[in-house]
Formats: structure tokens, C-alpha cells, sequence
């Protein structure tokens, strides 16, 4: 199996007459996502790459029976396009879309936790079951079917470790990124807790970065409840204080955040630490090696 | 997104927050004359830059001078000022060139009871904003937090409703405010709270928040900073920007869409995406050598932006190396090698140039790389690219 999405998935894009959510949805097709509309709003009606376009989510989930959404909306209407997805019940939502204010986040936080939906982002790749589902941004063709589980706060970062791991004849699970942004829908317990209940999942890949507390929070779950062995990356150990490092949330502040203070809490929770980028995948597999 | 105190304080003033009478000046002429205007006989003269620990910061031209003085004649104001105009301010915040001082804000004194801290931010962890409160005012609120974090009371607030009537009454208790005082937080806290999401702030603090003789909240100094995600929907805040404060460099790389940050390292760094620019400044560090910047070119980076990067990298004279690393996802690694050779070609190299080239399109982007005239040092992985770029350096300086 996998988590959160498979070959079953139903899946729309918000945003589908843009550019970039044209695109994509292309390049998720290709790769064989069950690709069954887009919305925006104004252009309903209209098809683009054979998909037909609605007005609204509630009717697009009506029409094709959707249950994944990938948001590609501008920014500034960001939030109301989660909002309109949970409306609709989608269960999957993930927003790729970079630069949401964050307090148009808070809110939106709170009612997907209070629903149950699963929101991924935003100012996050997406998500990929590989050979079966593609939500996202990602190259697909990187990835292998396999066993890492692998959770991100970054893009390309995990692309790399992705890579690694199909290299050395590992593959992937699921693939999750994140988000780059202080406030975003899905924390790495979330997904500790789904990777350990899925049996294709044999050992998690963590990709943390400077900034807030999430890594050492995922530390904490995994001293008390983890069983399957978990590997680690912290990016950022160079960054310096009260800078911030491309992503709204890599920031260093108050003297907290910092990669040594993440490093620490995982190495205390028995986490097998990359030291460099360059050995993530070597890590996963000391991690195996250790169970 | 940063802005002084002056502007702060006005924004405050605006919205009916209690703050001192003031004024802004740019000479010491002026300052002299807004000290007249002020009509007291004692006044607060302070530098106004974009960084904190003024009060115990000094002048580089000027060592006795600190950021922030008691004043009592016009006279003395014109001498202070003078000092500080022009001159360059050095707190634990400004690193070691210190700021230029460009104005100075002339306030009224008062007569302080008791000084508080307050400040506002997102907590990260329950995705709400908070509003932290001590009894500990004027001091750094870092060492509080390190070493006495029992006297730190916090109180979440939802941007939308607002700090609620009772969470200022156990603010006032936990802090021990008189009845009188807790009239005054009645309307300052609740509207400081608002202040902030009216604002889209990512942080607000005033330290210290005091308490006068006559039991009333004010400002003594402000600090706000603003969500830049959120600055298309304030172009009145976006009017405050100070961008002689800001890096000429990272001024110029948002300019074209580039996020970057100067470090004090030699070996230039262009990468694709933020987590693995950082990675990338780790892995040469690992191998010994030092950073000289942080540089995402975003996802879909084109040959304008590269080559915009390519100058800004080399504009730093401290640069001896530069290494470029690129996982192409959405980005094919045949466009970013049509961007290099093109910049190249442009911008002229005369330092080593390591290349790591990884993903889609990666065959056609090495074999392009390698069929043009740009000179350069191939690598076949990430170790293998902070490996080679070391050792460029390393070869440039021993020769």
C-alpha cells in the first residue's frame, strides 16, 4: 500500500486554465494520475486537455467524483480555494501555490485540522505514491516503488534525496513535501503516524530544515511511539541568525530554530542523522541496517 | 519586512495605541528646533536604524556616544545629533560595520512607575498568533525566555475575534497591574492584538512597555515587522520601506526574482530551491571550504535571472570559486545550461566554475556544457561538486 493517495485517487486542479496548472496537469497525466477536472472560477464549461473545466469545486466533485485537489490558485486566493475544497469534502488537498500571507493561514489551519482533511502545504511540491499517483510539482521520473517513506520541508532537497534512495534500489512509498511556509496543513507526526500503519512503508526519510520546532516535535513522537527505523537530514547548519533562507519559515530566531538544536533531539530519539545532502539515502540505509 | 520606530509609533498613533509625542529629524538643526517644539525640558534623542540594542550600541566615530540619550537643552540635542548623523551605529544586532544613522526621532520624556515587555508573533506550534507579557521590561527577551521563563505570560489570540476581555484580566493579574492600570490594558492590549492582524505583522514588540506615575499603558519604543507575503494588500506600509537599510545585493536579487543572502565565505553558490541552496552552503562548509552566499533561483529560473545571478555572485570580491548546483525538476537542466553559457558569455568569468547538473533533460544539459567554450569543472554529484570547488579554492590560494 501507501498513504493518502493511490492509483484510485480522483483528482482536480484549482487553477487549471493558468499556466503552471496546465502544465502540470499534464505532467501528472503523463505519469498516469487519474486526472478527472479543474476548476476556475468564470471558465466553466470550457475543457483543457480533454478534462472539463467547472465554476465551482462542489460541482466538480458532483460531476467526477473527485476526492484529491492540486492548487495552483495566484496567492491572494489561496486560502478561499482550500476553503472551498474542504466545503466540497475533498479529502486530499495539496496547495503548491508560494507566497499565501501567513495569517490567511491561520483560520484555514484550524478547519481543515477540525474536518479531518488532509491539507499538504502550502508552497509545497505535493505529494507522489510512485506508480500510481502524482499530485504535484515534482519530476516523476526520479522515483522507484519501494520502501522509504520519505516527509520534506523543501522542493528540490527532496528531489535529491528521492534520487539516492532509487539509486541505491530502495524506492519510495510516499513522497511528501511539506511546505516551506511557518504555518502549513500537515506536520510530520501526521505522517510518522501514517507511515507507521502502512506496510509498504519500511523506514521514514525526514528532510527538516532552520526554523521553528516541527523537527524536534517529530523527534519527541518518534522516542515515545516510533518502531520503525527513521533517517534524517536538518539543511540549514550554516545559515546564519535572524536571516531568512529562501522559505518563509527558515529563519533562525531568538537563538531557536537552529540545526544543532534539531540535530540533538534526533539523534536523542535514536535517528540515524545524514551529515551531508549528499548522504541521505546512505543514512536510510544505515537506518535499515540498524532495525 | 522592516520599518523604523518613528514609522512604527505613528502607525501606533494612528490606531489609537498610547505613544509619546515625537518628531523625526534629519539635521541636528532640526532636531534642536523639534526639541523647541516639544516645549519640555527633558527629551529622549534616538538613532533610528533598522536594528535592535540601540540603547547600549555606540558610534564607530563616536565610542562614548551611545544609540539612545537623555537630552536637556536644544543645545544639547544639536551636539548629540550631530554625533550620530551620518555616523554608523554598532549594536549586537547591526553586525561589525554598524548602520548608517540617517534620522533621529526628538521624544517627550516620562515618568516611568514600572517597565514591561510585551510582544506579538505567530507561534508556529498551534498555528495562532500570541501575545507574550512579562514583568521583566527592558531586557533582552531572549535571556528571560533562557533563564527565567516562568516570568513569560502568554495568551493566544484568533486573528479574527481578537484578545478577549478575560485574557487581559489574567494577563494583569499574573503581571500584578493595579484596577487603574487594567482599565489602561483594557484598550491598549486588545487594540495592539488588532493592530497586528489589521497589519498582517510578523512581529510587534514593544520593549519596554511602560507604566506611568498616572497608571497608564505607553510605548516606549516599537518595533513591527510585516509578513512580505501579505504587502500586496497594504501599499500604505509598502511606502515605509527604507531600502537604504536593506543589502544593495539581496535589494537587487528580489528585484529579479532571486532570493538571496551575503555571507562572509568565497565560494559563490547558485542553486535551485531553498532547502537545497542551504544544503548546498552545508555540504561546502563540510568539506572545508566557506559559503559566500545563499542563492535560490526559484523553479523556474531563465537565462535572464541566471545571468543576473552570475553578476551578483561575482560582484562580491570576496568570491574566489563559484559553484552552481541544479536538480532540475521543473527547471530542465537544458535550459539552465542555455543560461550558463549565455551568462557566461555575458558576465565574463575569472574565477573557477564547478557545475553539478542533475535531473530532467540532465544528458542534452551535460552534453551542451560540454560541446560550448564556457570554461568549466564538470561533477557528477553533490559531494563531488563541493569536493572540487574546496579544492579550486583551495588551489588559488597556495599558487
Amino acid at each position: 500500500m501507501s498513504i493518502l493517495v493511490n492509483s484510485e485517487t480522483r483528482v482536480i486542479c484549482q487553477g487549471i486554465t493558468g499556466s503552471a496548472g496546465r502544465f502540470h496537469t499534464e505532467k501528472c497525466l503523463e505519469y498516469g494520475t487519474k486526472m478527472v477536472g479543474g476548476v476556475t472560477p468564470g471558465k466553466g464549461g470550457q475543457t483543457v486537455l480533454d478534462l472539463p473545466v467547472f465554476d465551482t469545486v462542489e460541482q466538480a466533485v458532483q460531476e467526477t467524483g473527485a476526492n484529491a485537489t492540486m492548487i495552483f490558485v495566484p496567492a491572494p486566493f489561496t486560502a478561499d480555494a482550500i476553503l472551498e475544497a474542504v466545503d466540497a469534502g475533498i479529502e486530499v488537498i495539496a496547495a503548491i501555490t508560494e507566497g499565501v500571507p501567513t495569517l490567511d493561514m491561520v483560520p484555514v489551519y484550524h478547519t481543515v485540522r477540525r474536518k479531518g482533511v488532509t491539507l499538504i502545504g502550502p508552497n509545497c511540491p505535493g505529494i507522489i505514491t510512485p506508480g500510481a499517483c502524482k499530485i504535484g510539482i515534482m519530476p516523476g521520473y526520479i522515483h522507484r516503488e519501494g520502501k522509504v517513506g520519505v516527509m520534506s520541508r523543501s522542493g528540490t532537497l527532496t528531489y535529491e534525496a528521492v534520487w539516492q534512495t532509487s539509486n541505491l534500489g530502495l524506492g519510495q512509498s510516499t513522497c511528501i513535501g511539506l511546505g516551506g511556509d511557518p504555518i502549513v496543513g500537515t506536520s510530520y507526526i501526521d505522517l510518522l503516524e501514517r507511515f507507521h500503519d502502512d506496510d509498504q512503508t519500511e523506514v521514514i526519510l525526514m528532510i527538516g530544515e532552520i526554523g521553528g520546532t516541527a523537527e524536534e516535535e517529530a523527534a519527541a513522537w518518534v522516542k515515545q511511539h516510533g518502531s520503525k527505523p527513521v533517517a534524517a537530514f536538518i539543511a540549514g547548519q550554516t545559515a546564519p541568525p535572524g536571516k531568512r533562507m529562501g522559505h518563509a519559515g527558515a529563519i533562525i530566531s531568538g537563538g531557536k530554530g537552529t540545526a544543532t538544536e534539531k540535530i540533538a533531539a534526533l539523534e536523542d530519539a535514536g535517528i540515524e542523522i545524514a551529515a551531508t545532502p549528499a548522504e541521505m539515502g546512505a543514512a536510510v540505509q544505515r537506518a535499515l541496517e540498524k532495525a | 519586512m522592516k520599518i523604523h520606530e518613528f514609522q512604527a509609533k505613528g502607525l501606533l498613533r494612528d490606531a489609537g495605541i498610547a505613544v509619546l509625542d515625537g518628531y523625526v529629524a534629519r539635521t541636528p538643526d532640526e532636531a534642536a528646533e523639534r526639541f523647541r517644539q516639544l516645549g519640555g525640558e527633558l527629551a529622549v534623542i534616538k538613532a533610528q536604524i533598522h536594528a535592535g540594542g540601540r540603547g547600549k550600541g555606540t558610534f564607530k566615530e563616536h565610542p562614548g556616544q551611545h544609540g539612545v540619550q537623555l537630552v536637556r537643552s536644544a543645545e544639547e540635542v544639536r551636539e548629540v545629533a550631530t554625533r550620530m548623523l551620518g555616523n554608523h551605529l554598532v549594536t549586537i544586532q547591526s553586525g561589525a560595520e554598524g548602520k548608517t544613522v540617517q534620522q533621529v526621532l526628538i521624544e517627550q520624556g516620562c515618568r516611568i512607575a514600572r517597565e514591561l515587555y510585551l510582544g506579538i508573533v505567530l507561534d508556529r506550534a498551534t498555528a495562532q498568533p500570541v501575545l507574550m507579557m512579562s514583568t521583566e521590561g527592558g531586557v533582552e527577551i531572549e535571556k528571560v525566555a533562557a533563564e527565567t521563563p516562568e516570568l513569560i505570560f502568554k495568551e493566544h489570540f484568533c486573528p479574527a475575534r481578537g484578545l478577549q476581555p478575560f485574557q487581559v484580566r489574567k494577563l494583569a493579574a499574573k503581571l500584578g497591574l493595579s484596577r487603574q492600570t487594567l482599565k489602561s490594558a483594557s484598550k491598549f492590549l486588545p487594540a495592539l492584538c488588532r493592530f497586528f492582524a489589521r497589519y498582517d505583522c510578523s512581529l510587534v514588540e514593544i520593549n519596554p512597555l511602560v507604566i506611568t506615575e498616572h497608571d497608564e499603558l505607553i510605548a516606549l519604543d516599537a518595533k513591527v515587522s510585516f509578513d512580505d507575503n501579505a504587502l500586496f494588500r497594504h501599499p500604505d506600509v509598502e511606502t515605509l520601506r527604507d531600502e537604504s537599510e536593506e543589502d544593495p545585493a539581496e535589494l537587487r536579487a528580489a528585484g529579479a526574482g532571486l532570493s538571496y543572502v551575503k555571507l562572509d565565505g568565497n565560494i559563490g553558490c547558485l542553486v535551485n530551491g531553498a532547502g537545497l541552496a542551504m544544503a548546498t552552503m552545508d555540504i561546502i562548509k563540510y568539506y572545508g571550504g566557506e559559503p559566500a552566499n545563499f542563492l535560490d533561483v526559484g523553479g523556474g529560473a531563465n537565462t535572464e535571472q541566471v545571468t543576473e545571478a552570475f553578476r551578483i555572485l561575482l560582484d562580491d570580491a570576496n568570491v574566489q570559486a563559484v559553484l552552481v548546483n541544479i536538480f532540475g525538476g521543473i527547471a530542465r537542466c537544458t535550459t539552465i545550461a542555455q543560461a550558463l553559457i549565455e551568462a557566461s558569455r555575458v558576465v565574463g568569468f575569472n574565477v573557477p566554475l564547478v557545475v553539478r547538473l542533475e535531473g530532467t533533460e540532465v544528458e542534452e544539459g551535460r552534453r551542451m556544457l560540454a560541446e560550448s567554450d564556457v570554461d568549466l569543472i564538470s561533477a557528477d554529484s553533490l559531494a563531488d561538486a563541493a569536493q572540487k570547488v574546496v579544492a579550486a579554492v583551495q588551489a588559488r590560494s597556495t599558487s
